[in-house]
């Protein structure tokens, strides 16, 4: 009995080997992700897009995924890890990664990563992200139409260039519908914590905003302004079924076309590191259907991501006034330059809080 | 029939030697069956779990790498809770240390400190986890407030502190408003060991800080009189032990310890503080001091095998796409089982035949 069990074993381990060896061939893709593959939100979106480069590719490509990597001392080891299991490609797809990704880089030359919102890059490695603010000053003209009350509020994550930049691509836009408008900031300081969120949006609405936005992962905010029958806007991915009388729109990250591009570069052998930053016109990401307003607003929206996606219209057209009521530096001509963005660490005029650490 | 759990007269020492095995054994025939149930190979995903981790240099490097914060707080923890003084705030004592240890690294950046940078940030980072210690510690025997309280609500006191430090004045001025420090100057981080891993000098001191708690325990006073005042206070206060000295001074060994670990963990692995430098390791801990049964040498064992459990999990994760949430599933068998089969060293099974027979008997 002992013998036929460890010869069943032996079959099996070898069985395992062999199908090993034939998925060798294969170009192997890894993923590190920041929250469960189940968060509804930035995770899923990036999960979303594996599958889809699995449909496009998946007879050259095989992709392996490590979910709830937190952004601390095991983020190296989990990308170590899936170099080792021989992944030639690795996206590691979230900011406080960066660190990280550059070590296990600098270790291993031969090993592409791609970075996602991060600044720094190596020979082998490069960085993504998505010009999310042309995204937000859309949601800044809906949310300045549809709000009652003229506050709205705004649950930030960590208040990096990225989020800042989208508080400020909002206000700029409500502006320009009701120049009186006034924003409620909540740094939930942190990126997916379903509980904080909701308290978060509870407080906003309690302080009088009756539209929600936020830049954390879950759709936790959305399901509380859709309970106290106020509007929002989702966040990373399609929300409207957590509010379908709530969602106005929400920013969609469509990773997809980008992970397949990459991947086919990899097969080809012309990856090189790059640094991308795309917007409405290269679909880094999209907006999803306006619902819940009058056809005049959806107007609006429309009429303005038809004219960011064709360039005409700038989030950032110069002046830029700053809180401190001085026109910011314009270093893009007529608008603020790409680094001024990417880098952005102040509040624009109108914005009755402090920026945390100024 | 019935059966029922009888106490035993004496604890007995044969099952607590082997309760662990059965325990893991228990565990390793549940887990058989939920791989089947997942549709994995029971046989491969055992193999990814516990024995690919062992077998190349690397992932044995990996598994001390995460076994040595472990081993050394619950080295610290083991002391205190054998004198009946139940430290539950290592994680708080942890992060103060590397807190602490932090302020040398962030002040000299850049400075070119020189070799003494390194042993001060050890020194300094035990010293703080030893007097964030001595708080609940020195309210416990000065007004008997609740050690068990006091040192858990002074984690979030200590988390909120790290918080406040790198959202604010440590910030690293080129970090882009991320909480976060600049990475520590090459002095300021603890040496690796070997070429091409992360094994590291912190490690060795785990070793250390084990055998000298073996020692501690087995060869000294000090260590007899620990173990008298938590096994039998009674006869320790008639031997003239003192044992609130014996509160201060556990606490203060153990958030030593504690803190020697943060500083350890953020000058090691981390390289620099940041929020989120522990996954809980300064309760994971606990478990470690109680699955090695406050032994040092358990401790040793136990910590490594939790480490396993992780490393193996990833790899499992990767090798057999196996959901990191039956990683943590199989961790809660285990310690489940663990203290399951811990019942039966005290309890053991009786098979009784109530009423029936007892009715025949009588007529």
């Amino acid at each position: 009995m002992r013998k036929s069990l460890l010869a069943l074993a032996a079959g099996l381990l070898l069985a395992g080997s062999v199908s090993a060896a034939s998925a060798a061939d294969k170009l192997k893709v890894g993923f590190i992700y920041l929250g469960p593959v189940g968060d509804l939100g930035w995770t899923y979106q990036h999960e979303l897009a594996r599958q889809a480069l699995v449909k496009e590719l998946g007879d050259k490509i095989e992709t392996t995924f490590l979910e709830n990597v937190p952004e601390g001392p095991d983020a190296e080891r989990s990308i170590e890890q899936l170099v080792r299991a021989g992944n030639k490609l690795i996206f590691t797809t979230s900011f406080g990664y960066m660190d990280p990704t550059l070590k296990v880089a600098k270790k291993y030359p031969n090993v592409h990563f791609e970075h996602a919102t991060g600044y720094k890059r190596n020979p082998n490695m490069s960085t993504y992200s998505a010009k999310w603010y042309q995204g937000r000053y859309i949601q800044g003209l809906i949310a300045a139409k549809m709000s009652k009350s003229g506050v709205l509020g705004y649950i930030g994550s960590f208040p990096i260039p990225e989020v800042v930049s989208g508080i400020n691509a909002t206000i700029l836009a409500a502006q320009t519908i009701n120049p009186n408008i006034k924003v409620k900031i909540i740094w939930a300081n942190t990126w997916f914590d379903p509980g904080k969120e909701a308290d978060a949006a509870k407080a906003l609405i309690d302080q009088g905003a009756d539209v929600i936005m936020q830049h954390t992962d879950s759709p936790a905010a959305m399901q509380i302004a859709s309970e106290r029958g106020k509007l929002a806007f989702g966040q990373d991915s399609e929300m409207i079924k957590f509010g379908p009388k709530t969602q106005l729109t929400s920013i969609l990250d469509t990773w997809g076309p980008y992970y397949i591009a990459r991947v086919k570069a990899e097969l080809d052998g012309t990856w090189k590191s790059e640094d991308s930053w795309g917007g409405l016109d290269s679909h880094m990401f999209a907006m999803a259907p306006y619902t819940n307003m009058p056809d005049d607003v959806k107007k609006i929206a429309e009429d303005a991501q038809a004219a960011i996606t064709a360039g005409k219209l700038h989030p950032f057209k110069c002046p830029v006034v700053g809180q401190d009521g001085k026109p910011v530096e314009c270093k893009g001509g007529a608008n603020l330059d790409d680094g001024q963005i990417l880098g952005m660490n102040f509040y624009v005029k109108g914005i009755d809080d402090k920026l945390p650490g100024k | 029939m019935q059966l029922v759990l009888e106490k035993r007269a004496e604890r007995s020492n044969t099952i607590a030697l082997i309760s662990p095995l059965i325990a893991i054994g228990l565990t390793i025939v549940t887990m058989v069956i939920l791989f089947a149930i997942l549709g994995k190979n029971p046989l491969l995903a055992l193999h990814a779990y516990f024995i690919a981790p062992l077998t190349d240099s690397y992932s044995l490097q990996e598994i001390a790498v995460k076994a040595t914060p472990l081993v050394m707080i619950a080295i610290g923890l083991s002391l205190c809770y054998l004198a009946n003084a139940w430290n539950i705030g290592a994680e708080g004592q942890f992060l103060i240390g590397a807190v602490a240890g932090s302020w040398i690294a962030v002040k000299t950046q850049g400075t070119d400190a020189g070799v003494w940078a390194l042993p001060a940030m050890l020194v300094l980072a035990a010293a703080a986890g030893a007097l964030y210690a001595l708080i609940p510690a020195i309210c416990k025997v000065k007004f008997g407030a609740s050690e068990i309280l006091t040192s858990l609500m002074l984690v979030y006191v200590a988390d909120l502190f790290l918080d406040y430090l790198v959202r604010g004045p440590w910030r690293d001025p080129h970090g882009f408003n991320f909480p976060t420090t600049a990475e520590f100057d090459p002095v300021a981080t603890v040496p690796l060991l070997i070429e091409g891993g992360r094994l590291h000098l912190g490690s060795i001191i785990a070793l250390l800080v084990v055998a000298g708690a073996a020692i501690l325990l087995g060869r000294t006073i000090k260590g007899f009189e620990i173990r008298v005042v938590g096994a039998a206070p009674r006869a320790a206060r008639f031997g003239g032990f003192n044992s609130n000295q014996l509160i201060i001074l556990t606490f203060a060994v153990s958030g030593a310890l504690a803190g020697l670990a943060g500083i350890i963990e953020v000058a090691g692995p981390v390289g620099h503080l940041q929020p989120g430098i522990s996954p809980g390791y300064g309760f994971t801990a606990i478990i470690v001091a109680f699955l090695g049964r406050l032994n040092p040498l358990g401790i040793l064992i136990a910590g490594l095998f939790l480490a396993l459990t992780f490393i193996g999990g990833e790899q499992a994760q990767i090798a057999m796409k196996i959901p990191l949430d039956v990683t943590k599933v199989f961790q809660g068998i285990l310690l489940f089982y663990v203290l399951a089969c811990d019942s039966l060293i005290l309890y053991r099974f009786k098979l009784v035949f109530p009423n029936r027979q007892v009715a025949r008997g009588t007529h």
